[in-house]
């Protein structure tokens, strides 16, 4: 993963802050090996309690889209509101959607 | 000496041994092998060092002189510090300090989970919060106790240089004189015997998987728990007490 063997490879972090929701991405940390990863995660992200679930992702495993293909990508869905549930009344009490 | 007396100087013992511990490992602050071993270290710091003031409040509470944990902390001379002499032994390469800790952890865990079953209600309360956060340090100290001796060629040699050097400093973890004996009766704390069996067998597994040998019972300095101290102790406390001695009262 890392060209120089100095280097720990780079891992992404994403913790989940309550049961029941979604892990987010909170950042990027180096370790060894995905047992240390976890632990720095656990030093470096939840120290003042943000989560209580960590998934840690070797970096180089994560494909990204191209920036330069953000206008082909992205913008057609600007003048397509409808897509969006606008029209729909939001349960009462459902936060989470 | 009276159970008064003894629950004073075992208070100061706990309060010590992690006080000691804390502030060599705060010594790594902004100098850590990695960003994030920095960070996970001072964490750990930081945690003893809450293990810390919990135990000297109540030692100062129960000598009930008005002095401070504060007090205690800070204007306390080397003789009258009462810790373990490992804790106060040089940081040396990242091996000698995480086999310092490692040694630590695997006898702090045992008499931490033992007491939480304390019949001082209060010693039990400090216990039961310790217990979490010294298995996560023992976790951890063994992770790399093994990742070093088990790794390579210079890191294996560097794990059980280390060890070597440190394990003379062990039998004083398990020395045990009046203080002991008068509120081992009072069911305050634990004996040690089953206390030496978990370290024992900690360390047997630890070290197995790491591949390090075991040093050979020798000599063991001994004399911290009567405030007889390595050299290393004075210059320690000069410049964590600097501050308190020269501007008495501070406070920021």
């Amino acid at each position: 993963m890392s060209e120089n063997p100095n280097n720990w490879p780079l891992w992404e972090v994403f913790i989940q802050s309550k049961r029941g929701l979604d892990h987010k991405h909170v950042g990027s940390l180096h370790a060894a090996d995905a047992q240390m990863a976890i632990e720095n995660a656990r030093d470096v992200y939840t120290r003042r309690q943000e989560g209580n679930s960590i998934w840690v992702v070797p970096a180089s495993a994560i494909s990204a889209s191209n920036h330069d293909d953000g206008g082909m990508l992205f913008d057609p869905a600007d003048d397509k509101t409808y897509r969006h549930p606008t029209f729909y009344q939001m349960p009462e009490g459902a936060k989470y959607i | 000496m009276d159970q008064h007396q003894a629950l004073l100087t075992y208070c100061l013992r706990r309060g010590d041994d992690n006080l000691i511990l804390s502030h060599r490992l705060g010594e790594w602050c902004g100098h850590g092998p990695q960003l994030e071993e920095d960070i996970a270290l001072t964490n750990r710091a930081l945690d003893l060092i809450g293990q810390a003031r919990n135990y000297l409040q109540y030692a100062a509470e129960v000598e009930g002189k008005g002095r401070t944990e504060d007090d205690l902390a800070f204007l306390r001379s080397e003789r009258q510090f009462v810790n373990t002499m490992l804790v106060e032994q040089l940081n040396g390469d990242y091996a000698h300090t995480i086999c310092r800790s490692f040694l630590y952890d695997a006898w702090h865990l045992p008499l931490q989970q033992a007491l939480t079953k304390s019949a001082d209600e209060r010693i039990a309360a400090i216990a039961g919060k310790a217990v979490k956060e010294v298995s996560y340090h023992l976790r951890t100290s063994s992770e790399w106790m093994i990742r070093f001796g088990d790794g390579t060629e210079e890191s294996h040699v560097r794990a059980q240089t280390a060890l070597d050097a440190l394990w003379t400093f062990t039998g004083d973890l398990f020395v045990q004189d009046d203080v002991d004996a008068i509120l081992v009766k009072a069911g305050v704390v634990p004996d040690m015997a089953p206390i030496r069996s978990a370290f024992d067998k900690t360390v047997e597994t630890v070290l197995a998987e790491a591949t390090l040998e075991r040093p050979v019972d020798g000599h063991m300095a001994t004399g911290g728990r009567q405030g007889k101290h390595s050299e290393h102790l004075g210059y320690l406390l000069a410049e964590m007490q600097y501050l308190q001695r020269a501007h008495p009262g501070a406070q920021w």
